[in-house]
């Protein structure tokens, strides 16, 4: 322990420039850069009965999303006088990854449906809409990693094409730590990464103006590594959130 | 209101979107929409759209078929594709839609059962069929089966090690799975009215009253079921299994192309 208060300022340093060289040198199993997202598709109006629907894809994840309301909110005790509720429902299919899960809900989908509503409602203007109720519903075609990403990156696309009134986009990403190494939009194969101190997933949800909506993480991480991440994580949101800008207009025209 | 109007039609032979009463909605199938599935299609049928996907699992056969394999079909009718849907257990509606989407499968015995036993009494495959509505514009039934169908066709079985009598998820052989020639269909009669017609849109299945749910192919009837309140007379049926036939090869038409 001792030892170890004492070198740490020498860690750091030679941390430092590991990690330099490591941006360099690192090879990702895709061949991808350390910053560069999979090839992205996005689309709206992917369902028809919906007030508004997307679908996202990073790589092999593909996500759709379908936005109904707002309408009337039932049961009436759960309305709100003073603001519109959102409501959002993230499910997998059951096909959708190498091991058939059961179909339904789970204690997993139901997190990220939480997370998928927090991430997402701080751009809504919910007070437009009081004792109403929004529903999104979000299904995984496909998954490799990044699942709840897609998911989110579809939903806010699915309501801004309801034409729900909204002060922003949101965007979503998810940043990995593999070993020692920071790489942005994490698939599958790198989520399961083993070598070293093995991967660290964090999942983050920002505005195009960098207010950050949400984090999830899951690993191990030191505090600069995190700052970096967030960083990583704005660059990479920037790029998305112009996607998805485009994917919007390419609907009206 | 709207109901009237479309009974009103109906009884002089025409449809809102000028088809005839046993005509079906043009079909698109896509294939492999989800690469982690065994085998997956998309199904559309004119607005409706469903996705199906195939997953497959070993595990011990029943006590009284100790050398066939398992099938197993489950639907849902996501909250996504429709207004009328919620989360939560599932209803009536996707349990029946999984149960007479088996019937047609398992009836018509498309599954070459057998060939799914690893040894006899203590392994066999188990074939999985997920039904997913994307897109609820009516006849979600018979839009599923063709995805069944044509989801059986598009899978490869999943690689099994036989020393170690484990399944190697995620790595696929180049065999398919056992399938008979013969195609079967699910044929959904519904009568609106008087009269029947068949792969109504909403708004036709809405003021549908019964329907008469078939399993057919070229070599016969394989299952059915009927739903819902209104009786039908014996002359009624009659017309019914005369239109069955003749749909049956309209759906046939239309969906050769992607079934080769």
């Amino acid at each position: 322990m001792k030892l170890q208060e004492e070198s740490q300022g020498m860690t750091i340093q030679v941390l430092i420039i590991i990690s330099i060289k490591m941006t360099k040198d690192f090879k990702r199993p895709d061949g991808r850069k350390v910053e560069e997202l999979r090839p992205i598709k996005a689309k709206v109006g992917v369902v028809p009965n919906a007030d508004g629907s997307a679908m996202f894809q990073f790589g092999d994840t593909i996500a759709i999303a379908a936005v109904y309301g707002p309408k009337e909110h039932h049961p009436r005790n759960q309305r709100d006088p003073e603001k519109g509720t959102l409501r959002c429902n993230y499910n997998m299919l059951s096909f959708s990854v190498t091991d058939r899960i059961r179909p339904g809900p789970s204690r997993r989908s139901t997190e990220i449906s939480k997370i998928t509503q927090w991430a997402l409602e701080p751009v809504l203007m919910v007070e437009q809409f009081s004792n109403m109720v929004i529903d999104v519903h979000i299904d995984i075609i496909q998954a490799d990693a990044s699942t709840r990403c897609a998911g989110i990156n579809a939903a806010a696309l699915a309501l801004a094409h309801a034409g729900i009134p909204m002060r922003n986009l949101v965007s979503s990403v998810s940043i990995g730590k593999l070993d020692k190494q920071l790489v942005v939009d994490v698939s599958k194969y790198e989520e399961d990464w083993e070598e070293g101190e093995g991967a660290t997933d964090i999942p983050i949800s920002m505005t195009p103006d960098g207010e950050m909506t949400h984090i999830q993480l899951d690993g191990m991480i030191n505090n600069e590594e995190l700052i970096e991440a967030v960083k990583l994580a704005r660059k990479a949101t920037k790029q998305i959130y112009e996607i998805q800008k485009k994917a919007l207009k390419e609907a009206i025209n | 209101m709207t109901g009237d109007r479309i009974k009103q039609y109906l009884s002089h032979g025409k449809r809102f979107d000028a088809r005839l009463p046993d005509e079906f909605r043009d079909i698109v199938i896509e294939t492999n929409v989800s690469n982690k599935a065994e085998g997956s299609v998309r199904v559309k049928l004119g607005k409706t759209e469903v996705v199906v996907g195939i997953k497959m699992n070993v595990s011990e056969p029943y006590p009284d078929s100790p050398n066939k394999g398992n099938l197993m079909v489950t639907a849902e009718l996501l909250p996504l594709s429709s207004p009328r849907f919620e989360s939560g257990p599932p209803k009536f509606e996707a349990i029946e839609l999984g149960r007479l989407v088996d019937r047609v499968v398992r009836e018509s015995k498309l599954i070459d059962v057998e060939k799914l036993c690893i040894k006899e009494g203590e392994k066999v495959w188990t074939i999985f069929i997920d039904v997913y509505s994307i897109n609820d514009d009516g006849n979600l039934l018979d839009a599923a089966a063709i995805g069944a169908l044509a989801a059986l066709k598009n899978a490869k079985m999943t690689k099994y090690d036989d020393k170690e009598g484990k399944v190697l998820f995620g790595e696929v052989t180049n065999q398919n799975v056992p399938l008979a020639k013969h195609l079967p269909f699910s044929i959904t009669l519904y009568k609106v009215g008087d009269n029947f017609l068949v792969d109504p849109t909403r708004e036709e299945e809405d003021v549908s009253e019964t329907k008469i749910n078939i399993g057919r192919s070229a070599k016969g009837i394989h299952s059915m079921q009927k739903g819902g309140v209104a009786p039908v007379s014996p002359e009624e049926f009659k017309k019914g299994l005369e239109m069955s036939e003749k749909v049956y090869n309209d759906i046939l038409k239309k969906v050769e192309k992607y079934l080769k």
